[in-house]
């Protein structure tokens, strides 16, 4: 039974309808994006040990108020999409994926995890990307390190509770 | 805009109304180019399923048809932080004075640069601190968003933008991870 749960979420989030478009000028798109988030994750200084460890410590309202505005914002963007029935630019109905509960343990276990490799190295996925371009070079071995850790947790996934 | 005005836009940081609201933008901005979704953490598993699939079935996908746009924009990522570096000159972050004075009785002096020297460079490596920091640090990054289904990106603000408990449950998990990191193995650690 469980193993079954653990293909259905695998399916469901392999394929489907977010599979997202691809042209070329979309992947053009996307990576214009990246450099744009990338300066943006610079400018807000979300990449820095310093303000992560600022965060952590409840010294500074600076993060939080980010991370608020940044949700607000995008919730009130995915309203308005809804609202107005804005479509991709290739023309197709834009939907969000729902993510799929199960007995939440996943969320509850992985996020801990991840939330202790955050305050360590002070960077999630994204600053792990944009410190190599600062010159911080030794976070490429962090990025080889997540690698292997997302890689043990392919290998692990079946017996692991979700 | 006043010359002054725009001197800081360029060189300086952000204010978090004009930062956080521009991360947000990226939801919309990623899903009206093609029905993409924010989030940074599923490019290690694409990278994963390109190069070390073997037999594990959590990799065996066409990462191509799925991936490839998270890859580019993961790209992308990397050279933004190489402009932003370049045009900004160095960046000392203005962090508040208690910070500055906790991490200094945990023996951090450098307080230049996104991150301190002292901790985050190839010789240190080889230190404990060093290791755990970068190394193990990494890799529960890497086995948590993938256990977690998402990091900050996708949970925190995809996720919670569009009222997904899951999501909610993650971004709890997020901050009693990062408080223990923070209150309990610093202080040992450093």
């Amino acid at each position: 039974m469980a193993t079954h749960s653990f293909a259905d979420i695998s399916n469901r989030r392999i394929a489907g309808p977010q599979t997202p478009v691809q042209t070329a000028g979309a992947l053009l798109a996307y990576l214009v994006l990246g450099i744009l988030f990338g300066v943006v994750l610079s400018k807000s200084e979300v990449l820095s040990w310093f303000r992560i460890q600022e965060m952590f410590r409840f010294q500074s309202p600076r993060m939080y108020e980010i991370i608020v505005s940044a949700i607000l914002t995008a919730a009130l963007s995915l309203a308005l999409i809804k609202r107005l029935g804005v479509r991709t630019v290739g023309g197709k109905s834009i939907e969000v994926p729902p993510k799929i509960l199960g007995h939440g343990v996943r969320y509850a276990l992985g996020g801990t995890l991840f939330g202790l490799g955050w305050a360590l190295t002070g960077a999630c996925p994204g600053p792990l990307f944009a410190l190599v371009g600062h010159g911080i070079t030794v976070m490429t071995v962090a990025i080889v390190s997540a690698l292997a850790g997302t890689w043990l947790y392919g290998v692990l996934r079946p017996s692991l509770p979700h | 805009m006043n010359a002054m005005a725009a001197s800081v836009f360029v060189s300086g940081p952000w204010p978090w109304w004009l930062a956080g609201p521009l991360i947000g933008l990226f939801v919309p901005a990623l899903l009206i180019v093609g029905n993409a979704v924010f989030g940074v953490s599923s490019s290690l598993r694409h990278v994963c399923a390109a190069i070390v699939p073997g037999r594990v079935e959590y990799f065996r996908y066409d990462w191509r048809k799925t991936g490839l746009w998270n890859l580019l924009f993961v790209l992308g990522i990397l050279v933004g932080g190489f402009l932003a570096a370049h045009w900004g000159g160095p960046q000392t972050v203005a962090i508040s004075e208690a910070t500055r004075q906790d991490l200094a009785k945990l023996g951090i002096r450098d307080f230049s640069g996104l991150a301190p020297r002292e901790l985050f460079n190839w010789s240190a490596l080889v230190t404990l601190k060093g290791f755990v920091l970068v190394v193990v640090g990494g890799f529960l990054v890497g086995f948590g968003t993938a256990y977690a289904g998402g990091c900050t990106s996708g949970h925190a603000i995809s996720g919670l933008a569009d009222f997904q408990l899951p999501s909610l449950i993650a971004v709890i998990g997020f901050f009693a991870g990062g408080l223990i990191a923070t209150h309990l193995i610093l202080p040992w650690l450093l």
